[in-house]
Order: C-alpha cells, then sequence, then structure tokens
C-alpha cells in the first residue's frame, strides 16, 4: 500500500479514486519519459496554433455558410467566379506545396541549392497565386460587385481575403527565412524556424482546398 | 495627420472622468518618478520588464490584475450608488456615461481581471507543479503578458482620450454598428480586445504544449495535479475559442471600418450570426475562467486537510468533460431571440447536464475534507466560502437553463445576480484563494493572516448583501443596465447592494492593508522552508522564492502528489539525504522583445481606433522588425555553472534540514 502512495498510506486509509492498488506500481524506468526534444516541442506547439488558425477560418466559414445566399439583389457566386483562374490559383498552391516539401528536405540534408531553390520556386507560385487573387478581387469590384455590395460578398472577400492576407504573411516569413538560412546558416533553432514555416504553408494549402470546394465550386454550380 | 483625433476627444466638461483621468495619471506620473529617481529602472529592465521567466511574467500578470480590479471595481461603486440614488431621480451620472461604466465594468472584469489573474497563477505554478524549468515557448509568453497589458492600457486611455463602447461588455449589433455607435467606443474596445486576445490565443498554444510536453520524469499524466489538468482544459479551450472571438470582432471591424455588411440591418447582414459566434467564444471563456479555479480549490483543500484529494480520477474526468460540454451551450444566452422551443430544450438540456461534472467536484472537494485534519487558514476560508456561494451559483443557472424560466427573468438583475453568484464565488474567491495559497512561494514570506481573514469576511458578507438584493429585484422585474427608475419597491433593496457594495470595498481596502503590513513585517513572516503549508506538489519542493532554474536537479516523479511522496520516503529513509550530482543548467535569455512589441502594438492600436494611418503602417514595420532582431539573435541562452547550481540549493536543503551537519555551507 504504501508503496504506491506513500503519502495516502499516512492520512487516508481508503485511496478512493487515487492512483490504483498496491502491486501496480509501475517501474520509475517504465514511467520516466524522456524530456521532449526542443524540435518536437517547436512543432507541437506550432501545429496547436495552426488548429486555433484553422478555428478561425471556421469561423469564416460559418459566416460565408450563413451569408452566401444573401446577395441583397447582386451578383451571386455564379455570375461572379471563374472557375479557370480558381483552377490556375489551386495549381499554383498545391505546386508551392510540393516545392516547399523539397526546401524542407533540403534544409534538413544542409543542402543549400536544394532549400534555395526549394523555397524561391515556392515564392514564386505563392506569388502567382497572390496576383491571380487580386486581379480576380479588383475585377470584381471594377464591376460593382465589392465587398459593401452584399452580405454575401462581405462574407466571400473575407473569407478568401483572409486566406490571401496568410499567403502574404507566408511570403514575408519565407523571404525572412531565405535571409536568416543565408546569414545564419543551416543552425538547429534556425532549421525549427523552417519546420515551423513548411507547416504553415502546408495547412494554408488545406484551408484552400476547403475554401475551393465550398466557395467556388459549390458557388459556381448553383 | 492625426485622423479623427482632435482636442474635441477629451472631456473637458465631464468632471468624473477628468478627475478620474488625473489621479490616475498623477498615481502613475508619481511612479514613474519614484522609479527614475530611486534608479530602479535598470533593475526594473533587467529582472521584470526583460525577463522570460515563467515566475516573474506570473506576477506581473498578478500586479496587472489587481491594478485592473481597482479601476472594475471603482465602475462598480459608482453604478451601485448610481442606482441607489436615481430613484426618481437622476443621480449623479449622465446615461452616456453610465452606459460607458458598465460596458467598462465588464469589460476589465473579464479580459483584464480574471483572465490575467488566473493566467498569472498558471505562469507561476504550473511549470513548478510540472517539475519543469520554464515553460514551452518562454519569449512568447512574455509577448502574450505585455500584449495583455497594452489591451489594459488602451481600455483605461479610453478614459481620457475619446470615450469607451456603450453597448455593454460584448458589443451586440446593431447597436454596436456605425450607423448606431459612430463614435471611437466600440473602435476601442474592438482594438483593445484584439491585441490582448492575441496575447491569450499564444498563452493558450504555450500552455497546452507546456502541460502536454515538457514534465518532469516520472511526471504522467495520471500523476499532474489537478491544477496542471484545469490549466491544460482551460488552455484547450482557450486555443479552440479565443480565435472564434478574433474572427467575431474581425467582422465587426471590417463593418464599421470599411461598410461589410456581416451584421449590418441592411444588404443581407445577420445579427443572430453575431450573437451565436460571440457565445460560441462566451461561453467555453466562462470555463477558461473557472475550471483554473476548480483547480487552485482542489490544491488548498488537499492540502489544508492534509489529505490527498478525494476522487482524482474523477476530477480528471469532469474537468475534460467539462471541457467539452462547454462548447455545447451556448445558446442559452439567447433563448429568447427566437430560436423555437425545439433548439432552446437541447440546449436547456445541455445546460442542465454541465451541472452533473460540477457537482462531481464539488462533492470530491467535500469528501477530501471529510476525516481530515482541517486547517482553516486564508485561502481555505475562500474555499469554503467559494464551495457555499458557488453552489448557489450554479442553482440558480440551472433554474435560468430552464427556458421557459429564462423568458421571465432574461435580462433581469436575476441574470446579473447568477453570473456574479459564479464568476466572484467562483473565479474571484479561486484567485484570492491562490493568491494567498501562492504568495509565499512567490515572494518568499506568507501573508498576515488575521487581515487576510478579515478581508475574507468582508468579501464574503459583502458579496451576499450586494448580490441577493439582486436576485429578489430580478423578480421583482427590475432590468439590468437602468440608469434610473421609478419603482418604489426597487429602492430599498438597491440601498441594501450599495451597502453591500460598501462592505466589499472593505475587503478590498483590507487586502491592501494585508500587502502592506506583510511586506514590513516580512522578517517575521519568512517561509525558510519553501514549504509553509506542509504542501504536497511540487512548487514546495523548492525554495521560495523559486531559484531561476526551480530545480537544481529535476525530481524524480513517482506517484500522484509528488512532493508529499518525497516526503514520505524522506521519513521512511530516516535522515538527510545525501548531496546529488549537480550539473550545469541552461536557462533562456532575457529579451525585450515582448515590450517592445506591445509598445509598438499600443501604437498600433490607438491609431487604428483613430485612423491615423500612417501611423498603423510605421507600427507594424516596427512590431515586424522587432521579430526579425529577435530571431537574429546567436545566443538564446545561459548556462548556469554547477557550482552556482550547487550553492543555491545547499541553501535550501540545507533549510529544509536536508543535508546533513558537516555538508552544510558556512553561513
Amino acid at each position: 500500500m504504501s508503496a504506491t502512495h506513500p503519502g495516502a498510506a499516512f492520512s487516508d486509509p481508503n485511496l478512493v479514486g487515487t492512483g490504483g492498488a498496491a502491486g501496480r506500481r509501475p517501474a520509475v524506468s517504465h514511467a520516466a519519459r524522456n524530456l521532449a526534444s526542443k524540435r518536437i516541442i517547436a512543432g507541437y506547439g506550432f501545429w496547436i496554433f495552426l488548429l486555433s488558425d484553422i478555428v478561425m477560418f471556421s469561423a469564416f466559414f460559418a459566416a460565408y455558410a450563413v451569408l452566401s445566399g444573401e446577395t441583397a439583389g447582386g451578383p451571386s457566386g455564379k455570375d461572379l467566379f471563374d472557375l479557370t483562374n480558381v483552377a490556375i490559383e489551386t495549381g499554383c498552391l498545391l505546386l508551392s506545396s510540393f516545392t516547399c516539401g523539397i526546401a524542407s528536405i533540403g534544409a534538413r540534408a544542409h543542402h543549400a541549392l536544394m532549400y534555395y531553390g526549394g523555397m524561391a520556386v515556392t515564392f514564386l507560385f505563392g506569388a502567382i497565386f497572390l496576383f491571380l487573387e487580386m486581379h480576380e478581387f479588383a475585377g470584381m469590384i471594377a464591376q460593382g460587385a465589392g465587398p459593401t455590395r452584399s452580405a454575401f460578398l462581405s462574407a466571400f472577400f473575407t473569407l478568401v481575403g483572409c486566406h490571401g492576407l496568410h499567403v502574404t504573411l507566408g511570403l514575408l516569413w519565407l523571404l525572412t527565412m531565405m535571409a536568416q538560412v543565408f546569414a545564419k546558416g543551416f543552425r538547429a533553432d534556425i532549421l525549427r524556424r523552417v519546420l515551423c514555416f513548411s507547416l504553415f504553408w502546408h495547412a494554408l494549402d488545406i484551408i484552400w482546398v476547403a475554401l475551393f470546394t465550398i466557395v467556388y465550386l459549390y458557388g459556381a454550380g448553383q | 495627420m492625426l485622423g479623427k483625433l482632435s482636442w474635441a476627444a477629451i472631456p473637458l466638461d465631464q468632471p468624473i472622468p477628468m478627475a478620474a483621468s488625473a489621479v490616475v495619471g498623477l498615481v502613475l506620473f508619481g511612479v514613474i518618478l519614484l522609479v527614475l529617481f530611486k534608479g530602479w529602472l535598470p533593475y526594473l529592465w533587467r529582472e521584470w520588464i526583460t525577463s522570460v521567466d515563467h515566475k516573474r511574467i506570473g506576477a506581473m500578470y498578478v500586479v496587472l490584475a489587481m491594478v485592473m480590479l481597482l479601476r472594475g471595481f471603482t465602475d462598480a461603486i459608482m453604478m451601485r450608488s448610481q442606482q441607489a440614488l436615481a430613484f426618481q431621480a437622476p443621480g449623479y451620472l449622465p446615461p452616456e456615461h453610465y452606459d460607458q461604466i458598465f460596458s467598462a465594468h465588464g469589460t476589465l472584469m473579464i479580459f483584464f481581471v480574471a483572465m490575467p489573474f488566473m493566467i498569472g497563477l498558471m505562469n507561476f505554478i504550473v511549470p513548478l507543479q510540472l517539475g519543469a524549468r520554464d515553460v514551452a515557448f518562454p519569449t512568447l509568453n512574455s509577448v502574450s503578458f505585455w500584449l495583455t497589458a497594452t489591451g489594459a492600457l488602451l481600455v483605461n486611455v479610453s478614459l481620457v482620450v475619446g470615450e469607451f463602447a456603450r453597448t455593454g461588455w460584448l458589443p451586440y449589433p446593431p447597436l454596436s454598428e456605425l450607423q448606431y455607435s459612430p463614435g471611437v467606443g466600440v473602435d476601442y474596445y474592438l482594438w483593445s480586445l484584439q491585441i490582448s486576445g492575441i496575447g491569450t490565443l499564444m498563452t493558450g498554444v504555450n500552455f497546452v504544449t507546456t502541460v502536454l510536453k515538457i514534465h518532469a520524469p516520472g511526471m504522467t499524466y495520471m500523476r499532474m495535479p489537478m491544477f496542471c489538468w484545469t490549466t491544460l482544459a482551460a488552455n484547450l479551450l482557450i486555443v479552440a475559442a479565443f480565435p472564434i472571438l478574433t474572427a467575431t470582432l474581425a467582422m465587426l471591424i471590417l463593418d464599421r471600418y470599411l461598410g461589410f455588411h456581416f451584421f449590418t440591418n441592411e444588404a443581407g447582414g445577420n445579427v443572430m450570426m453575431f450573437m451565436n459566434l460571440i457565445w460560441a467564444w462566451g461561453h467555453p471563456e466562462v470555463y477558461i475562467l473557472v475550471l483554473p479555479a476548480f483547480g487552485i480549490f482542489s490544491e488548498v483543500v488537499s492540502t489544508f486537510s492534509g489529505k490527498p484529494l478525494f476522487g482524482y480520477r474523477s476530477m480528471v474526468m469532469a474537468t475534460m468533460v467539462i471541457c467539452i460540454l462547454a462548447f455545447m451551450v451556448w445558446l442559452h444566452h439567447f433563448f429568447t431571440m427566437g430560436a423555437g422551443p425545439d433548439v432552446n430544450a437541447v440546449f436547456g438540456i445541455a445546460t442542465m447536464i454541465i451541472a452533473v461534472p460540477t457537482g462531481v467536484k464539488v462533492f470530491n472537494w467535500i469528501f477530501t475534507m471529510f476525516g481530515g485534519r482541517v486547517v482553516f487558514a486564508t485561502p481555505m476560508l475562500w474555499s469554503i466560502g467559494f464551495m457555499i456561494t458557488f453552489v448557489l451559483g450554479g442553482m440558480t443557472g440551472v433554474l435560468m437553463a430552464v427556458p421557459p424560466a429564462d423568458f421571465v427573468l432574461h435580462n433581469s438583475l436575476f441574470l446579473v445576480a447568477h453570473f456574479h453568484n459564479v464568476i466572484i464565488g467562483g473565479v474571484l474567491f479561486g484567485a484570492f484563494a491562490g493568491y494567498a495559497y501562492w504568495f509565499p512561494k512567490a515572494f518568499g514570506f506568507r501573508l498576515h493572516e488575521g487581515l487576510g481573514k478579515a478581508a475574507f469576511w468582508c468579501w464574503f458578507v459583502g458579496f451576499y448583501l450586494a448580490f441577493m438584493p439582486l436576485y429578489v429585484l430580478g423578480f421583482m422585474g427590475m432590468t439590468r443596465r437602468m440608469q434610473h427608475y421609478d419603482v418604489p419597491a426597487w429602492h430599498p433593496w438597491l440601498l441594501i447592494a450599495a451597502g453591500g457594495a460598501a462592505v466589499i470595498l472593505a475587503g478590498i481596502g483590507l487586502q491592501i492593508a494585508q500587502l502592506v503590513v506583510s511586506i514590513r513585517h516580512r522578517d517575521e513572516l519568512r517561509d525558510l522552508t519553501g514549504d509553509p503549508w506542509n504542501g504536497r506538489s511540487l512548487e514546495w519542493s523548492t525554495a521560495s522564492p523559486p531559484p531561476v532554474f526551480n530545480f537544481a536537479i529535476l525530481p524524480n516523479v513517482e506517484g500522484e502528489d509528488a512532493y508529499w511522496g518525497i516526503k514520505q520516503r524522506a521519513l521512511q529513509q530516516a535522515g538527510p539525504r545525501g548531496e546529488p550530482e549537480y550539473e550545469e543548467i541552461e536557462m533562456p535569455r532575457n529579451s525585450a522583445t515582448g515590450f517592445v512589441c506591445a509598445f509598438f502594438a499600443t501604437f498600433a492600436g490607438f491609431a487604428l481606433i483613430w485612423h491615423i494611418w500612417w501611423m498603423v503602417i510605421g507600427a507594424l514595420i516596427c512590431a515586424y522588425a522587432t521579430f526579425v532582431v529577435f530571431a537574429w539573435r546567436d545566443r538564446t541562452e545561459y548556462a548556469i555553472p554547477a557550482d552556482e547550481v550547487a550553492r543555491i540549493d545547499r541553501l535550501n536543503r540545507t533549510a529544509r534540514g536536508e543535508l546533513p551537519a558537516e555538508m552544510q555551507p558556512a553561513q
């Protein structure tokens, strides 16, 4: 008894709801956990952050779902969405995720060409995506279908724009990471940041897949 | 050049805010002068402002919460006195000012008192209880704190420059839309909460990672102290709920700044969407506040009963069940807004179900005391006061969870009484219990017991005097937020409530006196052993205050109530133990990142409120530059040599009588 719960044995004979009866005491070596590495902790924490970011997007998705029919007599998704444009955007993002993966492999292998090359191509695809999105937004605003036109368009510009803002920040981060590796080399703390950046970039893809389906495919099909 | 800002923003014609802000300004100015003249600035900068030590950050959070409590309580006193005076009379607060006061009161008390108090205690205690040297991301922790402070600062700036929201603590549209609230009040609210919300979210990420990933060897999940579990649950809720608040406030910002139509009356906007989104955050928020308090009570009740917590596993289960159910009841905040009987019934029942795990907890605390040798120290008084008060508040909550009853009581003072009953009786009592319990750990001396008990009784009696009349008034049909009224039957109850607020004021006065007296008599109250209460969890195994590295040797945990087990084994082995082999310890270096970032965030927030766009852009660029500078540093840690670790640890072990006489260092 006292082996299980030395303190309890002196003061609480019942041991109700605590660690369990005698004989179930695990050996210390069995219970001892090696302390997690910094890489694991950084990646884990960043995943938690990404989950919170996805929750934020889900709120914008919910708002879009509620307001998608509220066109207030203005244009609907069917009138506005150009699926060819969206397909090219999707291609850019998916390819950029691939090249981002190559850059991560390059970083882990300390292979400078692979890292810089992968990051540069990722930047390029990301920039093309952003250009296409801004072009789409500008076109819609020019034909009087800006975010102030209707609740549907407010929700559309916010949801898609929030993703675009994330891509913009991602590009800024990407350049910063290239500069960091250039200035400091493949140091362990910088590799952890590269890991977080690539997680971020892939998460943007996940969100885009949902955006592409719920906003564009549904919208154009209605 | 300065956007909407002009001299007209300063309310020179209103004596109350001007006098109040003059006092605050003078105190602030006085403190700054004192710091400069005494030459404390380098010390403050080195040891506190740039510190990434979780213990320092925790203490700063609690100080922030206490200062904001004074501000929030001033608002409360003003409201109570206004309602006591405004029977068939205008009172002394004009409606537009009164509306700002109740809005600021709620905002401050929730976001800048209850939240930082709880987060501060978590910061201080959780790494110690886990047997860790710091949180997962120490610099991020500092950023979180300073962004919270920025939010608090902006709310208080609104006292002097411009105005605060008049919309209540949650800015319900369409009232909060530009059309009906054209001033900067709602913008102050929105940007303070967005900025401090980022800080809170980062805290959530930090603590989920810390609790799940950073432990002493052997500290498995089912051996963690209850406070660590409730911290985990509360921070999971932060991670899942605060992004919804950010998104919702962002939508309102877009409506107000760029003419979007999320919640407007025209062009298809949907007001009910705001209600759903804000409460999808707002109800979990309630549990974000109260779950850590439950953890504190668990620690306190177990320590002062000299027994392990009764039903530890059921307590863990109850905590996690509350964590999940917290997301399933949000609609009970607006039963009357037309969801229909079926939906209302589902949410009403879900709400009542939450009372089950909460009831499990209450019984566990009672059974922990049962058969124990209960010591009625100040933290224990707060805990018992909590149990009585919170059960009452919980029952009125279950009553309001019945939709037909809610139709009668909605928006009445009954509701106000209910949520003060659970937030003061639950969260604030928990914060004060934790403050009294862990104060000796933080500063190395205990708080004065007599004054602490007197403060408790003032708060306890004052609470009942101030809020029981509000239940009665709710039944009598008095709605909340009334600036004046003409019903004679209400008046005596409001006078009693004002008297209750005065008794609470006496309690706060006693708490200030307690702090002053305790600091002056710190040598008599000194905690030499680091274990003043005969504690059970690992924070009591270090010195008070703990060294920067917390543990010279990471403890090896072999069961629940880790430190109690260590103490009992030491007794069984009889006699002091030999000295462990000390090793060099690496700790994170200080960083000004948090402070500098918050400095720019303050400017960015202020500029956004007043539409000073160049300042917004400049501040954001500077904030980004701050992060780049942080990312560019080459040395992130410093080493504490083994000799130094040994020297510090020997002092503590000597004080506890753990070192044999021949090994004790010369004094």
